[in-house]
C-alpha cells in the first residue's frame, strides 16, 4: 500500500511500489495536469513538488514518496494561498505567466511553474546565471525568453 | 495574392434564437439555393463562422487547431473588428470537426499563391489524394491561418454581419442604412439618440440575405486587430487545467503501449508475450502489421509489459542503411546528373568559363524530428457503432476520415472532441498518421476508450523527418569582380517550391533539383524547405561576400537593389543590432536575410565560442516585415519561438540511421535550447502594409546561417554541416572585420 497527500487530500492506493509517481498521479487519480515529456528525467515537464521540492515524478518511484506531502499544478495555489474563500485562485508565478503570456502551446508550463516556483522559495532574488543553473525545463515552443522576464519581475517586485 | 471576392458565398442560419454567419468558398450563385444545394451533397465548404446570442455575445468558431500559435485568439480578433463588436464579449471556439467546418479557405490561399499547399505536396506525389479532398481538411499549417481564413473568411463574416444588424436596426427604426453607425455590439442612430444591442437583432438579421460584397475596414479604422491582445488559451495553461490530447481521462479507460519495427516499413512476424500476459493489469497484447502493443490499466504496466514481449520483425532491403549511405547516396546522385529545373536565369555555363574566380563548396543538413513537448498519442472510444477520438492534431476533419475509414465507420459516426495540442510544428500535420492507424486499430478491439501513448522514444525513432539535404554550390566572378553566377545542385524532394531561390542580383542562376529517394519518411517541418535552404543561401552568399574581399552586410544590401522589403528588415536589423559598432572581445556577428511564407525575416546573431568549442549566441536581433501585425504580441512570440526552435536544431539537432533505424531515442541525444542557452531576443516588427504574411514559421530559416557566418568572422571556420555539435570551433583563426 502506497500512502501520502496529493494537494491536501490523503490516498492510500494499492500500486506496485515501483510505479513512477507521474503514472499514479495521471491514470490512477486522474491529475493530468502533470505532463509526461520524456519519462527520463530529462526535461522536467513532469515536475511537481514534494514537500515543497521540485522533482521529476516519471522517474520518482512511489514507494519513494511514502507519507509525503505532494503538490501538483491543479493543488499549487491553495499550497501557496491557503484555502480561505478570498485566497487567490493563482499564485504570484502564475499570474506573472499570464501577465507576460508566457505559455504558446503551454505543455511545458505546469512542470515549469512547478520548478520556477521552488526555484523562487529557495532564492527569492536570483540571478541570470542562478536562473540558467537552476532551471533545466525543455520548452520545445521557445517560452523561455518569457519565462526570464516572469521571473526577472518577480524578483524586482 | 488576390482571391476573387465573387468566388465566395455567405450563408446564414438561425440558432438558439441567435445568428450564425458562415463564409464559404465556392461558387458564385444564389445564397439560399446553393446553400440547400451544397447542404444536400454534404459538400458545404463553409470556412468560417460566427454566432451572435440574444444576450449579445460574440462566437467566433476557428477552423484552426491552437497549438500556442494564439490562433483562436488572432482570428476571433479579425472577425470582432469588423463587426465592430465589444471584444469584451467575445470568445473563440475551435469549430467543430464537421464539413461545414471544412478549412477551404486555406487550400485557395496556397492555390493562388503556390499552386498548392507545399506542406501536403509530398503526400500528395506518394497518395491518391486529390484535390477536392483537400479542400475537406481542417489544416492548420503552412503560416496559413491569420493569412487565408482570417483575411478572407473572419473579416468577411464579421463585415457581412455588421451589415445585416445595421439594416436591421435602420428598417426597424424607419430610417436610412446610411444614417447607422456602429460600435462596440451596438447599432446607433444619432440623430434619434436611439441604439440597439447586436443580440437584439441577430434573430431578425439571420433572415436577411447576406452581403455578396460587404464593405472592410482600412487598417486605420480598424479598433481590434493591431492591438496586443491576451491570448484567452493562456489562463488554462497555467493551471493545468487546459486539455491536450493526452490528457482524456476516464475510469475505465485502458492504456496502450506500442513497439513498432525499428526499420521503417517492416512488418510484424512473431511474438512471444508469454512473460507480458501473466502481468498485473495487462487486457491483452495486440499484433498489428507492423508493431505489437500491450494494453493494460495503466501506461506504466502496459510499458513495463512491453518490454517482456519478444517480437521479431521481416528483414528488409533497408536492414543496413546508414547514414553515411544515404549521404553517398546523396553525393552520387548530384553527381550523377543535371537533375530537374528549379530555375534557370541567364547563361550560367557561360557566366562560368568566362570568369575571373569560381568559389565552390558543398553543405549538408541531417534529417531531423519534430519532438513536440506532447508525445504523440491518440484516444478512441469505439461504441455503439460510433467512435468519440481525442488526439492532438493539426487537422481534425482529417483525423475523423481517417479513424472513420481505419475503424470501418462512416464519417458522421465519429466524434472529434476537440483538445489544445502540445506543439505541432508539422509532426501533427495530415498524412503523418501512423499513430492515428495503429491507436484505432487497438481500441477497435474494446468497448471502452482505449489512449494509445507513443514514448518519447517511439515519437523521436517513428517521426515522419524533416529531409536530409546535400547541396553543392558553385559562384563566378566576372573580371570585374562583380558575381556574375549562381549555381546551386540540391537533392530533392522540393516541398516547398521557391525555397531555393535567392533575392539577389545575379544575371546569371542555374539552380536544379536532384531527386534521391531514401526509406527514411519525411514531411513539413517547420518552415519546410526554408530551413534547410535558407541555412545553405544566406551561409553560400556569405562565403561569396568574404571571398569578394567585401561587408557581408554591404554585400548584400548592394545585391538586393531590386528588393526593398528585403534591404528594409536587413536595415532595421542592423541598426537595431547596432551592427559595425564595437562588440566585447570574442564577439561577432552574423546575418542572414530570407523570404518564406509572404513575409521577409532579417536576423542577426551576436555570437561568442566558448570553452568547448560551441557557438554561443548572446543576442539575436530579428526585423520582420509581415504586411501588419494582427495581434502584436503573438507576432514576437511566434518569432521568439521560432528562433529558438530552429536555433536548437542548428545547435544540437540530427537524427542519424544505423542498421536502417534512427538512433537517436530521447532528449538527451536530440537536446533542445534551455534557459542557459536562450539568446537575448529583440524583435522589430515593420508594417509595410504589404498582404498580410506568416508568423509561425518563417523567424526559424535564418537563425542558422547567421550563427555560422558570425561563427565564421570568429574563427575562420566555415560550417557547411549542421548541427554545430559535431563540430570543434575552438582552434581557430578569426576572419579580418571588414
Ligand atoms: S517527463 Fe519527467 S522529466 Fe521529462
Ligand atoms: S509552451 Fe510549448 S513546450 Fe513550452
Amino acid at each position: 500500500m502506497a500512502n501520502f497527500r496529493v494537494n491536501g487530500v490523503e490516498y492510500r492506493l494499492d500500486v506496485e511500489p515501483e510505479m513512477p509517481l507521474l503514472w499514479v498521479l495521471r491514470d490512477e487519480l486522474g491529475l493530468t495536469g502533470t505532463k509526461f515529456g520524456c519519462g527520463i528525467a530529462a526535461c522536467g515537464a513532469c515536475t511537481v513538488h514534494v514537500n515543497g521540492s521540485s522533482t521529476r515524478s516519471c522517474v520518482t518511484p512511489v514507494q519513494a514518496v511514502e507519507g509525503a506531502d505532494i503538490t501538483t499544478i491543479e493543488g499549487l495555489a491553495e499550497a501557496v494561498n491557503g484555502t480561505a474563500p478570498d485566497a487567490p485562485a493563482l499564485t504570484r508565478v502564475q499570474q506573472a505567466w499570464i501577465d507576460y503570456q508566457v505559455p504558446q502551446c503551454g505543455y511545458c508550463q505546469s512542470g515549469m511553474v512547478m520548478a520556477v516556483t521552488d526555484l523562487l522559495n529557495n532564492n527569492p532574488n536570483p540571478s541570470d546565471a542562478d536562473i540558467d543553473r537552476s532551471l533545466s525545463n525543455i520548452c520545445r515552443c521557445g517560452s523561455t525568453p518569457r519565462v526570464r522576464k516572469a521571473i526577472r519581475s518577480l524578483v524586482s517586485a | 495574392m488576390t482571391i476573387s471576392r465573387r468566388r465566395f458565398l455567405l450563408s446564414t442560419a438561425v440558432i438558439g434564437g441567435g445568428l450564425l454567419i458562415g463564409y464559404a468558398a465556392t461558387r458564385p450563385s444564389r445564397h439560399r439555393v446553393a446553400n440547400e444545394t451544397l447542404a444536400h451533397n454534404g459538400q458545404r465548404f463553409l470556412t468560417t463562422w460566427l454566432r451572435i446570442d440574444p444576450d449579445n455575445r460574440v462566437t467566433v468558431y476557428v477552423p484552426h487547431s491552437e497549438m500556442g500559435q494564439g490562433v483562436h485568439t488572432s482570428l476571433a480578433m479579425m472577425a470582432a473588428d469588423e463587426l465592430d463588436a465589444d471584444w469584451e464579449l467575445v470568445t473563440a471556439e475551435q469549430a467543430p470537426a464537421t464539413d461545414l467546418f471544412a478549412n477551404g479557405d486555406l487550400i485557395t490561399g496556397f492555390a493562388s499563391e503556390f499552386g498548392l499547399p507545399s506542406f501536403l505536396q509530398p503526400i500528395l506525389a506518394a497518395s491518391s489524394v486529390k484535390i477536392s479532398q483537400l479542400v475537406n481538411l481542417q489544416t492548420t499549417g503552412g503560416s496559413s491561418s491569420v493569412r487565408f481564413t482570417g483575411e478572407h473568411g473572419m473579416r468577411n463574416a464579421g463585415a457581412a454581419a455588421r451589415e445585416m444588424l445595421i439594416a436591421c436596426a435602420a428598417d426597424r427604426w424607419g430610417v436610412p442604412a446610411e444614417q447607422c453607425h456602429t460600435q462596440l455590439s451596438h447599432v446607433h442612430h444619432n440623430a434619434s439618440g436611439r441604439s440597439l444591442a447586436y443580440g437584439e437583432l441577430a434573430a431578425a438579421a439571420a433572415e436577411l440575405e447576406p452581403p455578396e460584397n460587404p464593405r472592410l475596414k482600412q487598417p486605420q479604422e480598424f479598433t481590434i486587430m493591431g492591438k496586443a491582445m491576451s491570448r484567452a488559451d493562456i489562463p488554462p495553461k497555467v493551471n493545468g487545467s487546459a486539455q491536450y490530447g493526452i490528457d482524456a481521462y476516464s475510469d475505465d479507460m485502458l492504456f496502450a503501449a506500442i513497439r513498432i519495427a525499428p526499420v521503417f516499413g517492416a512488418r510484424l512476424v512473431s511474438v512471444d508475450a508469454s512473460e507480458a500476459l501473466g502481468r498485473r493489469g495487462v487486457q491483452r497484447v495486440i499484433e498489428l502489421e507492423d508493431s505489437v502493443a500491450v494494453v493494460a490499466d495503466n501506461y506504466w504496466r502496459a510499458k513495463e509489459a512491453l518490454k517482456l514481449v519478444k517480437a521479431e520483425f521481416e528483414q528488409t532491403e533497408n536492414d543496413h542503411v546508414s547514414s553515411a549511405d544515404i549521404w553517398a547516396q546523396f553525393d552520387s546522385d548530384l553527381a550523377a546528373g543535371d537533375g530537374k529545373k528549379d530555375k534557370e536565369v541567364g547563361d550560367t555555363k557561360t557566366a562560368m568559363s568566362e570568369a575571373s574566380d569560381i568559389i565552390e563548396a558543398s553543405y549538408r543538413v541531417p534529417y531531423l524530428a519534430h519532438a513536440p513537448m506532447e508525445p504523440m498519442n491518440c484516444t478512441v472510444h469505439f461504441h455503439d457503432g460510433r467512435a468519440d477520438v481525442w488526439t492532438s492534431t493539426q487537422d481534425n476533419l482529417g483525423i475523423r476520415g481517417r479513424v472513420a475509414s481505419v475503424g470501418g465507420l462512416d464519417e458522421n459516426d465519429v466524434m472529434m472532441h476537440p483538445v489544445y495540442l502540445g506543439g505541432g510544428f508539422g509532426r501533427r500535420l495530415p498524412f503523418n498518421w501512423n499513430m492515428i492507424d495503429h491507436a484505432t486499430l487497438i481500441a477497435k478491439q474494446f468497448e471502452v476508450p482505449v489512449k494509445t501513448i507513443f514514448s518519447r522514444e517511439d515519437d523521436m525513432q517513428q517521426d515522419y523527418y524533416r529531409p536530409a539535404v546535400a547541396s553543392n554550390f558553385r559562384a563566378s566572378f566576372d573580371t570585374n569582380g562583380n558575381v556574375s553566377a549562381w549555381e546551386n545542385r540540391f537533392t530533392g524532394p522540393i516541398q516547398t517550391p521557391g525555397a531555393a531561390h535567392i533575392p539577389y542580383a545575379i544575371g546569371n542562376q542555374s539552380i536544379r533539383v536532384v531527386d534521391s529517394e531514401t526509406h527514411v519518411p519525411i514531411a513539413a517541418w517547420r518552415s519546410v524547405d526554408h530551413s534547410q535552404q535558407t541555412f545553405f543561401t544566406e551561409s553560400f552568399i556569405d562565403e561569396v561576400a568574404h571571398r569578394a574581399g567585401r561587408n557581408p552586410y554591404q554585400f548584400r544590401l548592394e545585391l538586393l537593389s531590386e528588393h526593398p522589403r528585403h534591404r528594409r528588415v536587413l536595415e532595421v536589423a542592423a541598426e537595431g543590432a547596432g551592427y559595425g559598432q564595437n562588440l566585447p572581445d570574442g564577439h561577432a556577428m552574423g546575418i542572414a536575410v530570407q523570404e518564406s511564407f509572404g513575409s521577409i525575416v532579417a536576423e542577426i546573431a551576436e555570437v561568442s565560442i566558448d570553452e568547448n568549442g560551441q557557438p554561443r549566441v548572446h543576442r539575436v536581433t530579428c526585423a520582420i516585415d509581415c504586411g501588419r501585425a494582427v495581434n502584436p504580441d503573438t507576432v514576437e512570440q511566434q518569432v521568439e519561438s521560432g528562433i529558438l526552435f530552429g536555433l536548437s536544431a542548428a545547435l544540437y539537432g540530427e537524427i542519424t540511421i544505423e542498421n536502417g533505424a534512427v538512433v537517436q531515442a530521447n532528449f538527451p541525444d536530440y537536446n533542445s535550447v534551455r534557459m542557459a542557452q536562450t539568446p537575448e531576443i529583440q524583435i522589430h516588427i515593420i508594417e509595410s502594409g504589404e498582404a498580410l504574411g506568416g508568423l509561425g514559421e518563417p523567424a526559424t530559416p535564418p537563425i542558422a546561417a547567421a550563427v555560422a557566418n558570425a561563427a565564421y568572422i570568429l574563427t575562420g571556420q566555415r560550417i557547411r554541416e549542421l548541427p554545430f555539435k559535431n563540430h570543434d570551433l575552438s582552434r581557430s583563426t578569426p576572419v579580418a572585420q571588414r
